[in-house]
């Protein structure tokens, strides 16, 4: 441990104290990384991103975390946080029942400095798939001006437009902890996104970037992808609904 | 820490604490799968003893009549039934069979493809290998 502060002054009769330990690390100049532990104050409302921010502003401004919106839309904020990946933004402090609560970058991402992590490969894997619709005509020019769909239709795969790309899915996979080459769940449920898509005409080049041993047939259902979803989009089932497809299951 | 990767590695993988009954099943069924390879290579060195005679397949099959061969075996049948029933269900799963339909999602997002149907498949195969395993138990003890 390297560090023990608190903050003394101005205290809310309302507000209770947690130690808030931070994994320290920069690959630039650190041999190994460190906990630092600071004992901060919190109210029944107060996120783990509130919580870090105000180390940031009493006793460390060197402490580096990624973050944006601070309400689960941007997807910057993602970091475990006691063992689990959540998004800093989207965990409240007293939802977690610990005194003690850690932080630490995501898994399976390069860490650039202690919680902010490289997006690079989840970004390339998700730029594979091709995260568009593909289509030889555009609305641009057709008669009708837009791509009609029927409720039902847009149901297949509006659950899987709610990705946020926060990582969290990659994060708790546990191929993703031993396999460098594998695509990830993040981009497998995107994958399905499109081919659901009624709309969509791409299917062949999409399924052929994915059919690879370090695709889709890499992932074992394990759903820990799912059960870290912030937004509900449970990568899971779109790659078992894929790989259904794929395999002659379902049309 | 690796920080080129910063990989969880074999223990992130293994680790069956965090993410639950699906992440136990997950364990369980690589463990498995990997205890039942190693006992297939054993099995076709035990069958093999039969090219040493009769005396040479009886001096081996002794081994299994022992306490620690019983304890064996039964690990084997544990290891089997569970392999079996539950890969039934992550074959079923992997062909998107039970895993639930596309809908909005509502918070707090339960995510459907980790439905009761999917728990009850992993709790029944590891009760089936309980089951299986005290069947034998009884059977190579109550001799």
């Amino acid at each position: 441990m390297a560090q023990v502060s608190s903050i003394s002054n101005e205290q809310s009769p309302t507000a209770k104290s947690i130690t808030l330990k931070i994994l320290r690390y920069n690959p630039k100049h650190d041999e190994s990384s460190q906990f630092m532990e600071f004992d901060v104050q919190y109210e029944k409302w107060t996120t783990v991103l509130d919580v870090i921010l105000d180390v940031k502003k009493y006793f460390d401004h060197s402490v580096a975390v990624r973050y944006s919106c601070r309400q689960a839309t941007c997807g910057s904020c993602g970091m475990i946080i006691n063992g689990k990946p959540k998004l800093a933004c989207f965990t409240k402090i007293s939802e977690l029942n610990s005194n003690v609560v850690t932080v630490e970058p995501m898994k399976n991402f390069p860490v650039i400095r202690d919680l902010a992590v490289k997006f690079e490969k989840l970004f390339d894997s998700h730029q594979k798939i091709k995260p568009y619709l593909i289509r030889d005509d555009t609305e641009l020019v057709s008669d009708e001006k837009e791509f009609l769909q029927t409720p039902k239709e847009v149901e297949q795969y509006i659950q899987f437009a709610n990705c946020i790309k926060c990582g969290l899915c990659n994060s708790a996979c546990p191929t993703m902890a031993t396999d460098s080459s594998f695509v990830g769940p993040q981009a497998l449920a995107q994958a399905y996104r499109y081919v659901a898509d009624s709309r969509d005409k791409g299917k062949d080049s999409r399924l052929k970037m994915i059919d690879d041993s370090h695709g889709i047939w890499r992932c074992h259902f394990a759903g820990s992808c799912s059960q870290v979803c912030p937004k509900g989009v449970d990568p899971a089932m779109g790659i078992q609904l894929l790989r259904g497809y794929m395999l002659g299951f379902s049309s | 820490m690796p920080q080129d990767e910063h990989r969880e590695g074999i223990g992130g993988m293994i680790n069956p604490t965090r993410y639950g009954i699906e992440r136990v099943a997950y364990l369980l069924m690589r463990l498995s799968g990997l205890g039942l390879l190693a006992y297939f290579v054993a099995h076709i060195y035990e069958t093999s003893n039969i090219l040493r005679g009769q005396v040479g397949w009886n001096e081996f099959l002794e081994l299994t009549q022992t306490t620690g061969g019983h304890i064996f075996l039964a690990i084997v049948i544990a290891m089997c039934v569970f392999h079996t029933v539950n890969g039934i269900r992550v074959m079923l799963g992997h062909g998107g069979v039970g895993v639930g339909k596309p809908a909005r999602p509502d918070y707090p997002y339960d995510p459907a493809s980790q439905n009761y149907r999917h728990k009850i498949g992993i709790y029944s195969s590891i009760v089936l290998a309980a089951v299986a395993t005290m069947y034998g138990l009884a059977v190579m003890f109550g001799e």
